[in-house]
Formats: C-alpha cells, structure tokens, sequence
C-alpha cells in the first residue's frame, strides 16, 4: 500500500505537464474510432456468418466466413434486381457530375468573373437545403414529366445532391495545377481545349477519378430520394428500407454490409482528394 | 525570324494602368532586353506580344503582320518561362518535342530536331527522363530546348535565369548567349538584373513604371543614360547623384566648380558613377566613412556635405575610415540632369532611338 502510494506520489512531479492532455486525446480517438468501427464490424461479422449464427448472442468474435447470409441475401427475390439499379443510378450519377463539374470547377479555379465568390457559396448552400421539403413536390414533378421511377430521373436527384462537392474538389485540383503549364501549351500550338485535354487532364485525372468515386458512393448510399422516387426500380438501400420491419436480420445485415463497405473501402482509397475540399493541402 | 512592331500599347488592369503608349521596334534577329523592376510593365509587355494578355489600346505587329488579334499559337512565337513549365507527365523528349507534334510532324524529322536542340544545351542523356527527376538548371535546359525546337521568328523569355543559383547563372547566361547567337533569332528577353541586361542585350529597353525610358546598346545606356532613373538603375554601385546650383555658364556642386554644363532645364542635378571618381588635388571633399575591399578594387562611402557618396578606388589606395578625401571626376565623365523632370541634359546623347541598328 505504502509503495503503491509513493508511486503514485513520485509521477505526477516526473510526468510532464502534457501528459494528462494526451490521455484525453488518445481516449477521445479510441472512442471515436470504436464509433465507427465497432457498427461496421458487427456488420460484416454478421453477414460472414451463417443464418443461424446472425440471431445467435454472444456473438462470435471473428466472423465465420461463412457465405451463408450472404448467398441467402443474394437469392432474395428482388435483390440483384435492386443491386442492378443502384449501380445503374450511381454510375450515371458519377458521370454527370463529373462532365458537369469539371468544366465548372475548372471555370471557378481559372477565370475571374464577377459573382465567383456567390457562385461557389451557392453550389454549397445547395446542401444546406433539407431534401425532405423536396420530397413531394419533386415527385409531382417528375410524374408530369416522365421521369417518375426511373433511373435517369433518380440519377439526376443524386447528382444535384454530389455536384457542389464534385465541383469544388475539382476547382481545388485545378487550381493546384499552374496556369504556365497551360500557357506553356498555348504557345507551343495548343488551343484552350487542347491544352486542356494534352496537359491539364493527365495531371488531375486522379482527383477526377476522386470527385467520380465520391459522387458514386453518395449515390451508393443515398435513402430518402431513392424511397421517394422509385416504386419498381428500386435501388437496393430503397429496398432494403422497404422490407426493414419484416425482412429477416440476415438480409439487413448482409445488405447492410453490401452498402457500407464498398463505400468505406472507395472513401479511404480516395481520402487525400477529399482533404482539398476542406482545404488541407496535400502536395 | 521576323521583326516585331509594337506601336502605343497600353494596358490597364481595373484602375491600374501598367504600360503608357508603349512603342518598340525590334529589328530582324535583334536580342532586346526589357530591364526595369518589378511593376515597371516589362512582363506584361511580354506577355502581349506573346497574346497571353491582350492590350487595351495599340497593336502589336510580327514580320509585318498584325497579330494582337491572334492567339499565340498563331504568332510564330516559343516562350520560356520564368518557372520553367516543363511538363511533369511527360518526358524531357515528349516535352521538347511537344511543339513539333503539335505541327503534326512526321516523328522521324522530330527525333532528329528534338536531338539537335538538346545537343545544343547539353541534354542529350536527359531525354528519357522525367522532370520530376531533373535539377533546376536541367530543367530550364528542357524549356528552353523546348522553344527553341520550334524554330520560332520570335523568342520570348520571362527572367529565364532568376530562379537559379548565382554560379549557375553565370554559366547559363554564358551558354545562352552562344546558343542564341548561333540561332539569330529575333529575341526579347525580360529581366530586373542589369548585369544580365548588359551581358546579353544588343539593345536593352529600359522600363519604368510602366513606361520605355530608354532603348539603346549597354555601352549607350552606361555611359549616355537618358534620365536620372537609368543612370541610378544600371551600374554596379549605383550612380551618384548630387544637387547642382547653375553659376554663369558653369555650376558649382558640393562646393566644385564645373565650367562648362549643358543648358536646359530648370533645377540641375549632377551624376557621377563611382569607378569615374580618382583622388586628386581638387575636386569633391569629404570624410572618408566606410572602405569596403572587394577584391580587385575597393569601394569608398563617403559624406560629402551630408550626402552619401560612392567611389570605386584601386586598392594600391590607402584610406582609412575618418581620413578626409579629395576626388575629382575623369574628365567628360560628368552627367547632368533636369532636377525635376531627371531627363538628361546631354548634348553628346544621340536622339532616343526607338528602331534598332
């Protein structure tokens, strides 16, 4: 007792001062690192698992691998069907907002017009706006039109939602890359466009491929407008949200695998792309 | 190869006006230096004749045509850049090369000028390489191969030389200067070092404050400089300048009198450069204040009636800080200004010269 007293007596006068400040952070990283880690590897213990293994308690600490939810997940009737639409809608999603973005994140980071400062603020506040407000009068809409349950039409909504982020991705990917390389091509018998295409493109193909897979994966995971505007192509998080009260548990867990770790993986791959939206340099 | 014609270019940038009325005639293969400080117009002028910015008023003429409409891969024009712009996704061949591709040339003609080129500037076992993995000075090789490649009527360089090492300018400037020779071509060449200016230039325009205060060969723009500007501008310590009052037909500065001073003007300044003072029996007294040896001569600062006064002095000289020292100015050497407008008031000067040869 006495030793274990003067221990504790001794540190404190040794320690340096920061040390308790360290601790805090160290236990504030651990537990958000548990925050996320520990859903998602619930997750995909679960869906490695076999049927009976998903509802079973304490659950095992590593995952079966057992292909059994999974297999079941993927025979579900609807299911490939779902799986099918969701790459239909992310991939159009992702080639729209990249043709559109580049060339308006390429005008933000080159030229200096008036009310570029507005723009950029307004394709962010466009985020701002709660999708939910849109939900009815949106569908309304789309029925008039034709758009109503259909790839393009859901693939436009994802778009509008991923664009202001393609956008400024791109603008700070352009805007790293020096005007004198372009200039440099002018002069040698490039036209704006050529010199776009011979100079500037190889160099920020990454962080297109970047903003591409970003807008993708908000597609990917995208809920409300995907429930509101699809009835018989749904996407799979639409069918999933569908059935959640009467799906079984294996479904829920191998769909939710499905959706969220692709997602994680692409994110990560991506992440120093995704670093320039907030502006942390990173060359 | 081409003269360039450029006839009251001016150019603003919202309320900042950066060139005046601008007119400069560049003779066929000329090397013209555009010398002045930073803000004084000399890259923006470059940048139009390059059609990288468009003038607000004038026209700029190339080989007798009027370009200031066309793009500048229309000009006949190759551009080296003060940082270079090698491109880094290609290599060095690609990037010297890139011009003659352009012009959809068949590949064999272009391995053939792009080894030329890079014969000629000493790269040849660089050509596979990428500029990532490529020094500074290697790189400023690349770019000017680059231009050169393309067999350009007019060269263009923006202070190609800045962003090296002091030693490996010396050589650069060197080389340059042989390669450009041999090529004739028509060049203009900006820069804020007068040493290079003077090196290179067979005319060097120098700009002020968005104005051509003078064009002419180095030895013209040494010794005859047409304002007070140049004169303080070119020259290694600096010129110095004292204020003069007019006595009859002579005038008398710090206390020396001067016989014979051209007319004109109202107030009168005096200029003297440096290595043009000796010590003598009479002339301009003054406490010796700092002696600075450097070398194969030494530079004395002096006070002379509360002006700083610079002497460039053999080193066979003794002087020592605190001593009183009399020097007098080589005969002829004497330069005298308008005080308030600093227009030189020198008859011996030719008329300001805005065509070449």
């Amino acid at each position: 007792m006495t030793s274990l007293a003067t221990t504790e007596a001794e540190a404190p006068t040794r320690a340096e001062p920061r040390s308790s400040g360290r601790l805090v952070m160290a236990s504030a990283v651990v537990v958000l690192v548990a925050w996320v880690l520990v859903p998602i590897y619930l997750l995909v213990v679960n869906a490695l698992g076999s049927v009976a293994a998903v509802t079973a308690w304490p659950k095992a600490l590593v995952p079966e691998f057992d292909l059994a939810s999974l297999s079941f997940f993927a025979n579900y009737a609807g299911v490939p069907r779902a799986l099918l639409n969701s790459f239909l809608v992310a991939g159009l999603t992702m080639v729209l907002s990249i043709g559109l973005g580049a060339p308006a994140g390429y005008a933000l980071a080159r030229f200096r017009f008036p009310g570029a400062n507005l723009f950029r603020l307004a394709v962010l506040m466009t985020r701002a706006f709660p999708l939910p407000l849109l939900a009815l009068p949106l569908t309304v809409l789309f029925i008039r039109v034709g758009l109503d349950d259909t790839i393009i039409g859901l693939a436009l909504v994802h778009t509008t939602l991923a664009m202001p982020f393609a956008v400024l991705i791109m603008a700070s990917l352009f805007m790293s890359i020096p005007e004198e390389l372009e200039e440099a091509a002018w002069t040698l018998g490039c036209s704006r466009l050529s010199a776009f295409r011979k100079v500037v493109l190889p160099l920020a193909l990454p962080g297109i491929a970047a903003a591409g897979i970003f807008a993708f994966v908000i597609s990917w995971n995208e809920v409300f407008a995907a429930a509101v505007l699809t009835i018989e192509n749904k996407t799979l998080t639409a069918f999933l949200l569908q059935s959640l009260d009467v799906s079984p548990l294996p479904l829920k867990f191998a769909g939710g695998a499905v959706l969220v770790v692709p997602a994680l993986l692409f994110l990560f791959a991506v992440r120093k792309y995704l670093f320039s939206l907030w502006g942390i340099a990173n060359r | 190869m081409a003269d360039i014609d450029i006839r009251q270019v001016a150019k603003r940038f919202g309320s900042h006006q950066a060139l005046h009325a601008v007119d400069l005639t560049v003779a066929d293969g000329e090397f013209v230096v555009l010398l002045g400080a930073s803000g004084s117009g000399k890259t923006t002028l470059l940048r139009i004749i390059a059609g990288l910015e468009t003038a607000s008023e004038g026209t700029v003429s190339i080989g007798g045509r009027r370009v200031d409409h066309l793009p500048p891969r229309r000009r006949g024009i190759a551009m080296v850049f003060q940082n270079y712009a090698v491109f880094p996704h290609m290599t060095v061949f690609d990037n010297i090369g890139f011009g003659l591709a352009m012009q959809k040339m068949p590949a064999a003609e272009i391995e053939r000028k792009v080894r030329r080129v890079a014969e000629m500037l000493h790269i040849e076992e660089l050509l596979k390489r990428y500029s990532g993995q490529l020094s500074g000075g290697q790189r400023q090789r690349v770019a000017v191969a680059r231009a050169l490649a393309v067999e350009p009527a007019v060269l263009l360089m923006d202070e190609p030389l800045s962003n090296l090492d002091a030693l490996l300018r010396l050589e650069m400037r060197a080389e340059l200067k042989g390669v450009l020779q041999e090529s004739r071509t028509t060049t203009i060449y900006v820069t804020h070092d007068q040493v290079e200016a003077m090196s290179l230039a067979d005319r060097i325009a120098v700009m002020h404050e968005g104005r051509i205060v003078q064009a002419a060969p180095a030895p013209e723009v040494y010794h005859h400089p047409a304002t007070r500007f140049v004169g303080g501008f070119i020259g290694n310590p600096p010129m110095n300048f004292l204020p003069a009052t007019r006595e009859g037909e002579g005038a008398r500065v710090a206390g020396h009198r001067f016989r014979d001073v051209p007319a004109g003007g109202g107030a009168l300044a005096f200029g003297i450069r440096p290595e043009d003072l000796a010590p003598a029996g009479e002339g301009f007294s003054g406490r010796v204040k700092v002696v600075e040896p450097l070398g194969p001569h030494q530079l004395v600062t002096m006070d002379l009636s509360g002006h700083l006064f610079r002497a460039v002095l053999d080193n066979d000289l003794t002087v020592r800080p605190g001593e009183t020292l009399v020097l007098a100015p080589r005969s002829g050497r004497a330069r005298w200004f308008d005080a308030d407008s600093g227009d030189s008031l020198d008859p011996a000067r030719m008329p300001e010269p805005v065509t070449g040869a």
